[in-house]
């Protein structure tokens, strides 16, 4: 099975990477990479830890420099596209003593940005105001999160946090959606609810999403699309097409096993430790946290 | 130089202060305690002022109250710390009282308050007497060897709380009695380097450690280290230099220390980034 | 002077705005209250209780370098706190709230360091002068009652300022102080905010503290913002609430102080701590009322 068909309307791709390359920090950290996200599209980024996945969602949204190559999204340069991607990075959970509601927290990620004075004076303004509220609502709807949406978020669970800020990425009305290993620090019932949420999200907002992630199991099922990352290189198709011995094995180069268990879930055998890399994860984290 | 009585009590007291605010010192600042500790040194001078307005001697007010606040502290927060909020109010509540306190103890005594209160605020580390100057120095070593003693439970309750209760590491118990060291340490010290620089022998020794290592080893004998080589050398700078105060040579050379380090860390991560 | 208190407050009121220097208290300590209840609202959101303290603290090395350097006592004080605040956000290890990075690690450690090294440097610059400590106790309890009309003025400006740029930069500062990662993704300067609002704090308590005197601009900055989040989590009624508290604090320290023999400094910091706790308290019961149904 090939990648979906795009229609006609979905002519124009949400992100297209042509030879791309970059290095961090005298590092190569991928090389050569081509990959097409079509309109629409479900996609995942998989790979093992320090395979650079997190430095390609950084280099679709122009956060960082390309060694050589070009990329595009939604057919202009990333930082032009910045205002209509959705972005949720990887992040800390919110420390439980936080006291800010989440609906605050959604609404910031519609005018988080805007400077000056936040009081609505004209009736444009009052009018403004009255939409985006109804958008905020909106949204939070979408995401399931009406019911906890006005306690405190540092009270939340990780699930709930992580429908919040899908919400908060959500609520600019974004063609393209980039999530940040979304479903990490999740429990496999959340992980499997939230990436339905995502998917429902991708065929009733038509938004494409391009998430990234360590493991496939939650995505099966959802996917149109999947980029496995290893070695610095990365090669994309269908998760049949990707996730096999043979394409696994040329990746790394050393055998790689897949096998398919009884329920059908994918399983990867023989993959090789991959070196951690401090510099994708960590790259504007705080540096001096030190840990005898 | 140490022909003077006072110079060598002043060393005597100086050095084992210095190694006991080195060594607890480092604990207070990977426990991001270093909030509380600053309040613990005002309320220091404030039970000074107590026990000077109730006729006691200043260190019982000193060491009562100090010890009664971090008790408060401990049993007030998680894992025996306390919220930020919750520091900054206590903190500023009690140096209300303080401000009482001063224009009650002016109103009833005349001018030596000033001199009093300089030297509970700075320290007054050359007027020490030998039996004093003994006794801080044998605090400061019973501090240190406490801290020692409990290193790696200490440490593996300050790293991974909840791993440390499972190994029967008593955590909260832990979190108390550190807090009673530094309460400890913090109203011994108060004498020699007085109640408003102290909160700089805990913090730039054991800040300028955490910049230069990660091991819990080196960073301990690193910071202690550190303290008492700003010890020697503002006590010596201090003595040649008629104008300058002793603790503002010893703070500005633990502060410089910091600075030193902070630099030095930055450069070594850039040249080792760009390798 | 100590006029007794007639418990009619329509009496008592005009007893307190008979003198000038009482009504300029009355109107310093509104423009205080107002600056610290909006300023203290984010210092206390972001965790930065330690360095608003530390800019506070900075008052003696600025007024005490300035009377060595023969400066105006007002510059000394304005740059003392600034100077803290870059080298304060010099040391810093970019984290948030989001994180375990505020409070621990070796961003306090940098605080605690600017701290001392400007008390010591204070003490260093009072030796140096031969002053005697005593002549710095305005310096740490102000001089509320003693208050001349160009210095409300000036305050009155400085406010203004300081509210200014505060009021403009609202949005983006909330969102970096509770999701300083989402910021950034989002193109805003996260550096430069920080920087930006510890240098606000640090105008906001130098001009503060020339009046109110060290410790006092503290008690206002933390307690009544303090209070006001444990009522509320909305911003905007965070806001407000937490000046309608400072005013409070401010209006009935000063007017018990006025009748009392007792420092005002007591009174301000006693009724804030008060009314933290009463907050609190309201906060844990109306909490545990909420879990029993």
């Amino acid at each position: 099975m090939t990648t979906t068909e795009l229609s006609p309307e979905q002519a124009t791709t949400a992100a297209e990477l042509v030879n791309a390359s970059v290095r961090l920090a005298g590092k190569r950290i991928f090389t050569d990479v081509e990959l097409t996200v079509g309109r629409g599209q479900f996609v995942a980024v998989l790979g093992p830890n320090g395979a650079g996945k997190s430095t390609l969602m950084r280099a679709l949204l122009g956060l960082l420099p390309l060694q050589s190559g070009s990329v595009t999204v939604l057919g202009r340069p990333p930082a032009q596209a910045r205002a209509a991607i959705g972005y949720l990075p990887q992040r800390h959970a919110f420390d439980s003593s936080t006291r800010i509601r989440g609906v605050d927290l959604v609404r910031l990620g519609l005018d988080g940005t805007r400077w000056g004075i936040p009081v609505a004076l004209t009736t444009a303004t009052r009018r403004r105001r009255k939409a985006e509220s109804a958008r905020i609502g909106e949204v939070i709807e979408t995401v399931g999160a009406t019911g906890y949406a006005h306690r405190a978020i540092g009270e939340l669970s990780g699930g709930e946090q992580q429908r919040l800020l899908i919400a908060q990425a959500l609520v600019r009305n974004p063609q393209l959606l980039i999530l940040d290993e979304p479903l990490d620090s999740l429990d496999l019932p959340n992980q499997a609810s939230v990436a339905a949420l995502l998917r429902r999200i991708c065929t009733s907002e038509r938004v494409s999403v391009l998430l990234v992630a360590h493991d496939v199991n939650p995505l099966l099922g959802y996917l149109d699309q999947v980029i496995y990352m290893a070695g610095g290189h990365a090669t994309s198709g269908s998760v049949e097409e990707v996730i096999t011995s043979a394409k696994l094995s040329e990746l790394y180069g050393t055998p790689i096993e897949v096998l398919r268990t009884t329920d059908g879930r994918l399983v990867v055998v023989g993959q090789p430790e991959a070196p951690h890399h401090h510099g994708d994860r960590h790259a504007h984290d705080h540096h001096e946290h030190d840990q005898p | 130089m140490f022909a003077h009585d006072f110079v060598r009590n002043a060393y005597l007291a100086g050095t084992f202060v210095a190694l006991g605010c080195g060594v607890v010192g480092w604990f207070v600042v990977l426990r991001g305690q270093l909030f509380a500790g600053d309040a613990l040194t005002h309320v220091a001078f404030v039970g000074a002022i107590t026990a000077a307005v109730l006729g006691f001697d200043e260190r019982i007010g000193l060491f009562v109250l100090t010890l009664a606040v971090a008790g408060g502290m401990a049993a007030l927060g998680r894992r025996g710390q306390a919220d930020d909020v919750v520091i900054g109010t206590v903190f500023a509540w009690i140096l209300g009282i303080g401000v009482l306190l001063l224009a009650v103890l002016a109103t009833s005594s005349e001018g030596g308050t000033g001199i009093a209160a300089a030297n509970t605020l700075f320290g007054s580390i050359y007027s020490l007497s030998p039996g004093g100057s003994r006794l801080a120095a044998a605090v400061g070593l019973a501090v240190s060897a406490g801290v020692l003693l409990a290193l790696r439970p200490l440490l593996l309750a300050t790293l991974d709380s909840e791993l440390a209760a499972v190994r029967g590491v008593p955590v909260r118990a832990l979190g108390v009695g550190f807090l009673a060291l530094l309460a400890v340490v913090t109203a011994e010290s108060t004498q020699a380097v007085g109640a408003l620089l102290l909160l700089g022998l805990l913090a730039a020794p054991a800040g300028a450690a955490h910049r230069l290592t990660a091991s819990p080893s080196r960073g301990l004998a690193l910071s202690g280290l550190i303290a008492v080589v700003a010890m020697w050398g503002g006590l010596a700078l201090s003595y040649e230099v008629a104008s300058l105060p002793p603790s503002s040579a010893i703070i500005g050379l633990a502060g410089a220390a910091y600075a030193a380090a902070t630099l030095f860390s930055r450069t070594r991560r850039r040249s080792a980034g760009r390798g | 002077m100590s006029p007794s208190l007639s418990l009619n407050p329509v009496d008592d009121f005009n007893a307190l705005t008979t003198y000038p220097f009482m009504v300029n208290a009355l109107e310093a300590g509104t423009i205080i209250a107002v600056l610290a209840a909006v300023v203290g609202w984010y210092m206390v959101l972001r965790r930065q209780s330690f360095a608003g303290h530390t800019l506070s603290v900075m008052a003696f090395p600025g007024a005490a370098g300035a009377a060595l350097a023969g400066l105006p006592t007002a510059l000394g004080y304005y740059l003392a706190c600034g100077a803290a605040a870059v080298f304060m956000r010099g040391g810093r290890s970019g984290s948030g709230l989001g994180s375990p990075g505020r409070g621990y690690g070796t961003e306090t450690a940098t605080i605690a360091t600017v701290q001392t090294v400007g008390l010591a440097a204070g003490f260093l610059f009072l030796s140096l002068n031969n002053a005697v400590l005593g002549g710095t106790e305005t310096l740490l309890f102000g001089t509320f009652l003693g208050v001349s009309r160009g210095q409300v003025l000036t305050l009155l400006l400085v406010a203004i300022a300081a509210l200014a740029m505060v009021a403009a930069a609202t949005r983006p500062l909330l969102l970096e102080t509770i999701d300083p990662e989402g910021a950034r993704a989002r193109g805003l300067p996260v550096a430069a905010l920080d920087l930006g609002f510890l240098l606000v704090l640090a105008l906001a308590v130098a001009a503060t503290s020339q009046i109110t005197g060290a410790l006092l601009v503290f008690a206002l900055l933390v307690a009544p913002p303090a209070a006001a989040q444990q009522l509320t989590m909305r911003p905007g009624l965070g806001l407000v609430l937490s000046v309608v508290f400072a005013l409070a604090v401010v209006w009935l320290g000063l007017g018990v102080a006025y009748f009392s023999i007792w420092p005002v400094g007591f009174y301000v910091t006693s009724f804030a701590f008060a009314l933290y706790l009463a907050a609190r308290l309201w906060h844990t019961t109306a909490r545990r009322r909420h879990r029993g149904d």
